[in-house]
């Protein structure tokens, strides 16, 4: 990895590292830090300072049914949607990568949802499903089909799940695409020969193939999931009804910075920091195999 | 040999093309109709043309008390173009120090800047507000891209890129008496120009589709960015000017879209390439 030729200097290249060096020291490592040491505290109830508490606050967490619910909601939310995103993206890809007329203008027109803000399709779901507004909403309710997601909490769920996916589609379909036309074409040669056609040489041969970039999509989507689409749950349904939609980075910015319980939202951030390491060690363990192969 | 359309394949296309373009259109067309009629659900899927003039309305005005459209649009044009620029300009030369030279604590450095690859915004809400606090950069412009440029893939990005070119390259460069800024300017850059427009995309996208950062550090409305003004505007329950919103919601989207598309090629092959 290390190159053989290289320059001489000793201060310049701490020059060169340094905008970067400090920018991380004052927004990632202090954060960081103060973090760990604030879940380590509590507000004492009058306001008049704080007091150690030692691991008081991560107990007091894990004890908390509406923590542990929220837990459970982001894992759930996090799947949904990954499978989802994947899973539709899967099908886009495989047909936009068959040799037919006018692909390359499929594949703009898939692309470029890349370029909406996880809040903005928050805004165009609420203007299709809203039930007063959206069309398709109104149209639900005027079939009779009891339609309204800021009041039933299933459908809230259904709605923020869906218009993750829908956002996260687009970056997919560039993965598979990429991974699709990784696979050699003599591999895909040889199945046709031996007569394995459609669905049967999609499941045997291709699926298979694409193992990494399906694995490397999963971690990317889950990341996706649990942290990006604060701003998406946010203006659809603030968490709610009641708690129905409320995952982990609503609870902490529901606890941190709206009630703000500044020992528990702590708590709370380092337990997501512990969360994001282990997510990404994984995938680092696993890409390592991928550029590999 | 001439095949056969295959038909299946574009009516699934099809099927996912409109899947997005649907909503899109459906909230264009809303923005040229009457406002009441939209709230009585009335919405048609054919735009009246005769009232585009409501996007100068929206640009020039806002809608129900938030800034001018103009004035958010300007907010995240500098936000993503501070974030996008500032990102590739610090890790342009971190990841050249890493590559490029050897002295103490290369390694060190190079994993401290790797590690908060693991640290995004959102698992550190609260003490980075303490923080923004403390530096007075609550509610500053500066303040809401600055703080964001910081982070490990551009740096593992051009490291990559800057490892991959020739050892040949920099030997003949040093022997025709070129240092290691002027190498840097004439020959890493460039090389690298690719990668560094696939970047400017994907970061450009980044900073414009912030929420939760700008909601964070910037509580002061003349520092709304366009996606927070939307939020906002959805957020008022009665009396909305539907077709205001809407028109607010097609401007957001466009200059991201344009970015994206007009640098597909550039930005698919980088995606692809850098984030393996």
């Amino acid at each position: 990895m290390d190159r053989r030729t290289v320059f001489d200097g000793r201060l310049l290249p701490w020059l060169l590292l340094l905008p970067q060096l400090l920018l991380t020291l004052l927004f990632f490592y202090w954060p960081a830090a103060e973090a760990v040491r604030a879940s380590l505290f509590t507000e004492d109830a009058f306001g008049q300072g704080s007091v150690f508490v030692g691991l008081d606050n991560f107990a007091a967490l894990f004890a908390d049914p509406l923590y542990l619910a929220s837990v459970l909601r982001t894992v759930v939310f996090c799947f949904a949607v990954s499978v989802l995103a994947m899973a539709v993206a899967l099908l886009l890809a495989v047909f936009a990568d068959r040799a037919i007329a006018g692909r390359l203008v499929y594949r703009t027109l898939l692309i470029w949802p890349y370029a909406i803000a996880p809040a903005m399709s928050a805004v165009l779901f609420l203007f299709v499903l809203n039930p007063r507004i959206g069309l398709f909403g109104r149209w639900l309710n005027r079939h009779g089909f009891d339609w309204d997601y800021t009041l039933n909490g299933s459908q809230a769920m259904g709605m923020v799940i869906a218009a993750a996916a829908w956002k996260q589609v687009s970056y997919n379909v560039i993965f598979f695409l990429a991974g699709l036309q990784s696979i050699p074409r003599s591999v895909i040669e040889a199945a046709r020969m031996d007569g394995a056609r459609g669905w049967r040489r999609f499941r045997t041969i291709t699926f298979p193939l694409l193992a990494p970039t399906t694995f490397f999509l999963l971690v990317v989507n889950i990341v996706y999931a649990a942290f990006d689409t604060f701003g998406l749950i946010y203006a659809l349904t603030q968490g709610g009804p009641g708690k129905d939609t409320e995952t982990l980075v609503i609870k902490v910015y529901r606890d941190g910075v709206i009630n703000q319980d500044i020992g528990s939202s702590s708590a709370q951030s380092v337990v997501l920091m512990l969360g994001v390491i282990v997510v990404t060690a994984l995938q680092f363990r696993f890409m390592g195999r991928r550029t590999a192969a | 040999m001439r095949a056969r359309p295959d038909y299946l394949a574009h009516a699934v296309l099809c099927l996912g093309v409109a899947l997005f373009a649907l909503p899109v259109w459906l909230v264009f067309a809303g923005s040229t109709q009457d406002s009441n009629a939209i709230m009585r659900g009335e919405l048609s899927l054919v735009p009246d043309l005769s009232n585009l003039g409501v996007y100068a309305r929206v640009l020039a005005h806002g809608s129900m008390g938030t800034q001018p459209v103009w004035h958010m649009l300007m907010i995240s044009l500098g936000m993503a173009l501070g974030v996008a620029c500032g990102k590739i300009a610090i890790s342009v030369l971190s990841a050249y120090a890493v590559v490029f030279f050897r002295f103490p604590c290369r390694h060190a450095a190079f994993w401290l800047i790797f590690i908060t690859l693991m640290l995004p915004v959102e698992v550190r809400i609260m003490p980075t507000y303490a923080v923004m606090a403390d530096f007075r950069l609550i509610n500053t412009f500066t303040g809401l891209w600055l703080p964001l440029i910081a982070s490990a893939t551009a740096t593992l990005l051009f490291r990559q890129v800057f490892t991959a070119i020739p050892d040949e390259l920099v030997e003949a460069a040093r022997m025709d008496g070129a240092g290691p800024l002027r190498f840097l300017r004439d020959i890493a850059l460039p090389v690298s120009a690719a990668n560094i427009a696939a970047l400017f995309v994907i970061l450009f996208v980044l900073g414009w589709n912030q929420y939760l950062w700008p909601l964070l550090v910037a509580t002061n409305p003349d520092l709304d960015t366009i996606v927070i003004g939307i939020v906002k505007m959805i957020g008022v329950e009665t009396e909305t000017d539907w077709a205001a919103v809407m028109a607010t919601a097609v401007l957001a989207l466009l200059p991201p879209v344009v970015v994206v598309v007009a640098m597909q090629h550039w930005f698919v092959a980088g995606l692809t390439e850098g984030e393996k």
